[in-house]
């Protein structure tokens, strides 16, 4: 496994190195500082969102449409529901969302990436899947899963997933593609290896690195997508508080009440903004290879 | 060339034969009675059994798909629930306002994003650059409906330049087409400028450094010259590819767009289909988009040929 071209080894992967160099490589990834930084921020909001924010949920018809103040930060919608309150509350969903679509779209695309690369039959339909799939615009296909659907929020985050899962399992396929042909691959067929251990030792590790970038953007991507089929009214249910479902209920009243937009839509960009840094420092420190390849 | 063209539409086939079965599908693997999930929860069973015939749910699985896919191939998408007008007949009156928004946006992507990617890679590891790809990072992260409501409130509300929302038809005069599409084109366009600003600094930077670009500027090339006629003529290929692209994408960021901007256009069509559950207008409309997307594709591939003619099929 010391083989020099394979690029699954880099520096990221090897955690047996000491403290020091790890400070070392974040001082030279001030994007990844940046982004991280963040993450946690709004990680520490969703975890503690009980002791921040009041009732995301209750309403005072007297405290209709106000301005943002002391008392009500982000103002109140046409209900009278603290702006600020949902914002928080909604973290919650669009982390869930996030990590959860991110998690399943990359063990699912893994698996189906490796089989089609390493077994050539299997590749050829299920690759003509794929291209199916990937024709259709991600956010059709969600709204159409979820409208078939009774909506609540393990079906948007299935909905939003398997739209991703193609873009991973044609990543995955190219890496074992590329590293099939690798001279220590041919070495451990020689010796006997059988298949299954073959992928797992040999062929696996090499994906862990352009894999974790993918994932980062799958998650901006599953956050946004979140927060589009909500506003456009086919997303998570409206009674829970998501920044989707928060600008939606401002649409009417935007001329009125812009703040019931501004405030989740600063707080979305800002969540995106943080996990692409991430995956954009990642992709450029792991490997300058996978740098041309995303 | 005609031989790779001819290859290239074939290939089409098996796509949009997967992404046929694919909607047809959706509609009968769906946990529960198809019908009654379309007619709603308080629907009769008289009106879920109207609705069961009318999409012919009553028939065999396998002679259904014949039949779905035997319209398609005769262009018929279907026939909405609710209006009973078909597909294709909504489809053709919403048209107008989604190519006009699709038009613009590529014309004010292209227009701001190509000479922003160019002078960021002139101007490498400068302020300037830095500044020009910031942006780019933020445009991949704005969601389409801040951008939206952000510009609506600065250009409409406070200083009362554009109209707040709505679409004036081309029959109206193209001047008020253009009015009534300004915002929603640079709103939509954002993330493609983005895109195509990163894509434009990466494939110049890579020419730049090619010995003919020092050839021209030692036979003293202008600046200019150098920079469009030497290097973005040869940096064009990837950029080219990432516009086509990028077009593809822009179709979720169309739907939301409309409903902001409150355009009556093919997005708008979907969303008032999701809220009706008018099933079969969001089948054609996947059916629809997906053959847009299949068929840009194959046009970005045929494309390379004329802009660099090094490629020969």
């Amino acid at each position: 496994m010391s083989s020099s071209a394979n690029w699954g080894q880099t520096p990221f992967i090897a955690a047996d190195r000491p403290g020091g160099r790890a400070l070392d490589w974040l001082r030279r990834n001030p994007t990844i500082v940046a982004g991280s930084s963040i993450l946690v921020f709004f990680v520490m909001v969703a975890l503690f969102a009980p002791w921040i924010a009041g009732d995301p949920l209750g309403f005072d018809p007297l405290y209709r449409l106000k301005r943002p103040s002391a008392e009500f930060w982000f103002g109140t919608d046409q209900l009278g529901r603290d702006v600020f309150s949902r914002v928080v509350y909604g973290t919650r969903i669009s982390l869930i969302v996030g990590i959860s679509v991110a998690a399943i779209a990359t063990v699912i695309g893994l698996l189906i990436g490796v089989l089609c690369g390493y077994y050539q039959r299997v590749d050829e339909i299920v690759m003509r899947v794929m291209d199916g799939m990937m024709a259709i615009p991600a956010i059709l296909l969600a709204i159409a899963l979820i409208t078939l659907m009774k909506a609540s929020l393990i079906i948007v985050i299935v909905a939003i997933s398997i739209p991703e899962i193609p873009r991973v399992v044609r990543l995955v396929r190219s890496v074992v593609l590329t590293v099939r042909g690798l001279p220590y691959i041919e070495a451990a067929v020689s010796t006997g290896t059988r298949g299954l251990r073959i992928m797992s030792r040999h062929i696996l590790p090499s994906t862990v690195a352009p894999l974790i970038v993918q994932a980062t953007y799958v998650c901006s991507a599953a956050v946004l997508t979140e927060a589009g089929l909500s506003f456009l009214g086919a997303g998570t249910p409206p009674e829970i508080p998501s920044w989707g479902n928060v600008i939606a209920t401002g649409r009417a009243y935007f001329q009125l009440a812009p703040w019931i937009i501004f405030f989740p839509g600063l707080m979305l960009a800002l969540a995106v903004l943080a996990i692409n840094l991430v995956g954009d420092g990642l992709r450029d420190s792991l490997d300058p290879r996978i740098a041309r390849r995303l | 060339m005609t031989a790779y063209i001819l290859k290239r539409l074939l290939a089409t086939i098996p796509v949009m034969a997967v992404v046929a079965l694919f909607v047809f599908l959706l509609l009968h693997l769906s946990p529960g009675d198809p019908a009654a999930i379309i007619a709603g929860d308080e629907a009769t069973p008289a009106a879920i059994e109207s609705i069961r015939q009318k999409l012919g749910l009553d028939r065999p699985i396998w002679e259904q798909f014949g039949i779905y896919v035997a319209n398609l191939l005769r262009g018929d998408l279907g026939t909405s629930i609710f209006s009973n007008l078909p597909v294709l007949t909504l489809v053709k009156q919403r048209l107008e306002p989604t190519v006009v928004l699709a038009v613009c946006t590529l014309l004010v992507a292209v227009t701001f994003a190509v000479p922003m990617g160019v002078l960021a890679a002139w101007k490498a590891r400068t302020a300037i650059d830095r500044v020009i790809m910031g942006f780019s990072v933020l445009g991949f992260a704005v969601p389409v409906f801040l951008i939206g409501y952000l510009l609506i409130w600065l250009f409409a509300i406070e200083l009362r330049w554009l109209p707040v929302q709505g679409y004036r038809p081309l029959a109206e005069g193209v001047g008020q087409t253009a009015r009534s599409i300004v915002l929603p084109a640079f709103a939509l366009g954002m993330v493609y400028m983005a895109l195509i600003a990163r894509m434009t600094r990466a494939s110049m930077l890579e020419v730049l450094s090619e010995d003919y670009i020092r050839t021209a500027r030692a036979k003293g090339a202008t600046t200019t010259a150098m920079l469009l006629h030497h290097a973005l003529r040869n940096a064009a290929v990837p950029i080219v590819t990432v516009i086509g692209i990028g077009l593809t994408l822009l179709i979720s960021g169309v739907v939301i767009t409309e409903t902001v901007f409150n355009i009556p256009g093919l997005g708008r069509l979907t969303v008032d289909a999701i809220l009706k559950r008018d099933y079969p207008i969001i089948q054609g409309l996947i059916i629809l988009f997906a053959m847009v997307k299949v068929l840009l594709n194959l046009m970005i591939d045929i494309s390379y040929v004329f802009f660099d003619p090094r490629i020969r099929y």
